[in-house]
């Protein structure tokens, strides 16, 4: 049995967790104050994820970019194929939140949307 | 002179909680004054998530977190002006402030709001020697070049400190394909939230250097290297531990500080600990009629206590707007920060006048470990929490009960400490 020390980046309480691992499977996680912790622990020691969050270009708008995100999380070592695809990416103003600026992002399945309005 | 009962000075977080707040608890005139072109203040370029979760139980991106606030203003049809710059606040409150369009404005409030935020320490405050050439950016600097105006200030890059905002650039930068070499921070523990080491730099292996700090910045017209060296106990460079990193670009994350210049000329008392003002239970600041909120108050972590704490000052506002001098005159008792607690906000407390139950804020002077958090009314101590860890870096709360407090016959002074185990 493997055991595994993280730091939650559920929220900024930033609990330290110990995750006891079998065979590459999470079988007990401690150290957590919530749901999330428990779910970030589980997620962190078999398939890591992020939320990714940039920015794009923005034609015709009050200011030269807007903010983007994923939608939801990513696998951790897609971060930078996502960060690509938005590479030379640009939209015409108005942007709305949450509009859709990219589909599929770097084949992760979630979609890469605005953050903010660009009038 | 233009009238309003509520001048709130700041379009941020602080100022649009503020103003909310003020209008659900009856104040019916209501002004905001932002200096940008747009409200939400600092929110704006914190494009990163991690927003929200207390405010919203959701995780939000700033523009998102602001823009849900900004929704509500306009809803509420509450008045703003943006691209207007506020010069001066009187004792009797008269806000006299500018802007293209209007030229300058004088307005009659019954009480002002104070939210105008912080500012970042900036290279001449640190004293680093050396050169003055072109590229040596705050962090809040770059992060406004990167995320808002869509240019890179640099492609290789040293950044100096480890708050959040310098921890936040280090994976922003990257992203963007700069490099970042190194984190250098002087003391011997970061300043930034744990998650922030974790995704912002473990994810991207950037090493940070604790004890460590910026002894030189190399370059004429630009940045070509910056020489780092450890710190000893006193945080002096230990002579021979020099290294020198090649880059163009140099952040500096060193810490912030309530902007309080308008404060000041007014007339307010301020706390030397947080440098922002001194207030009692109802955020009223030491000239009457005048609240403060949010980073102008002291520097938050996050943006949900700014909410919550803003929220407070607005209802106070509103209150003391209805009942004017009507308020009576009761006893005050100061908040004593001692041993290890640097300050306390509020810093006096009216127990009359208190609500049931008070949120009291404050901030650690050193790493503390198995410690407990005192809190002693007179001699008396009622509350003995036990933390495995306090760390300067992290804000920490006490509540206190009304009903504890005037349990206590006369009561004098109220203290809160750290005690260590």
């Amino acid at each position: 049995m493997e055991t595994r020390e993280l730091i939650c980046i559920g929220c900024p309480l930033g609990c330290a967790l110990k995750v006891e691992i079998d065979q590459g499977k999470p079988v007990n996680i401690t150290g957590n104050t919530c749901k999330r912790g428990e779910d970030y622990a589980r997620k962190e020691v078999v398939n890591p994820t992020r939320i990714v969050t940039s920015t794009v270009a923005v034609e015709g708008g009050s200011q030269r970019t807007v903010s983007v995100k994923t939608r939801e999380d990513i696998p951790k070592e897609k971060i930078f194929e996502v960060i690509k695809a938005l590479k030379g990416v640009s939209v015409q103003a108005p942007v709305h939140i949450g509009d859709v600026v990219v589909c599929n992002a770097a084949d992760t399945g979630v979609d890469v949307v605005a953050t903010r309005n660009v009038i | 002179m233009i009238k309003y009962d509520i001048v709130i000075v700041g379009g941020g977080p602080a100022g649009l909680s503020a103003a909310l707040s003020a209008k659900e608890n009856g104040a019916e005139s209501i002004l905001v004054l932002e200096r940008d072109k747009e409200l939400g203040g600092i929110l704006n370029q914190c494009i990163h998530n991690g927003f929200g979760l207390h405010t919203f139980q959701e995780e939000l991106t700033g523009p998102e977190y602001a823009a849900r606030f900004i929704e509500k203003l306009k809803e509420a049809q509450i008045a703003y002006k943006l691209d207007t710059m506020v010069i001066s606040i009187s004792s009797d409150k008269v806000v006299t402030a500018m802007n293209g369009k209007d030229g300058i404005l004088t307005i009659q409030a019954k009480a002002v709001i104070l939210a105008m935020g912080c500012r970042e320490r900036s290279r001449g405050a640190l004293n680093i020697p050396g050169y003055r050439p072109a590229g040596v950016y705050s962090a809040g600097t770059a992060q406004r070049l990167v995320n808002i105006e869509g240019l890179l200030p640099g492609r290789e890059a040293v950044i100096l400190g480890s708050g959040d905002i310098g921890l936040i650039m280090a994976r922003r930068l990257t992203l963007e394909g700069a490099k970042v070499k190194v984190v250098v921070e002087l003391l011997p523990y970061s300043g930034g939230l744990k998650r922030n080491i974790v995704q912002c730099l473990d994810d991207f292996n950037i090493p940070l250097k604790l004890s460590h700090t910026v002894v030189d910045i190399d370059g004429k017209d630009r940045v070509k290297g910056v020489t780092i060296a450890q710190v000893d106990q006193d945080r002096k460079p230990i002579p021979g531990t020099e290294q020198y990193y090649a880059c163009d670009t140099l952040l500096l994350s060193c810490g912030l500080i309530p902007e309080n210049e308008l404060s000041q000329e007014l007339g307010v008392a301020i706390h030397p600990a947080t440098s922002g003002p001194r207030v009692d239970e109802s955020f009223q600041t030491s000239v009457e009629g005048v609240f403060a909120c949010g980073n102008v108050l002291h520097v938050h972590d996050l943006v949900d206590f700014v909410s919550k704490e803003a929220k407070a000052a607005g209802r106070h506002a509103a209150l003391f707007v209805r009942d004017g001098a009507g308020r009576k005159k009761c006893r005050e008792v100061p908040i004593l920060a001692e041993n290890g607690v640097r300050y306390t906000v509020p810093c006096s407390i009216h127990p009359e006048q208190m609500e049931d139950a008070q949120t009291v804020r404050f901030r650690v002077g050193d790493v503390y470990r198995n410690c407990f958090i005192c809190v002693y009314l007179d001699e008396n101590c009622i509350s003995r929490k036990k933390r495995l860890v306090a760390v300067p870096g992290e804000m920490e709360e006490v509540i206190l009960q009304k009903k504890d407090l005037q349990a206590v016959l006369g009561l004098s002074q109220i203290t809160v400490r750290i005690e260590e185990a």
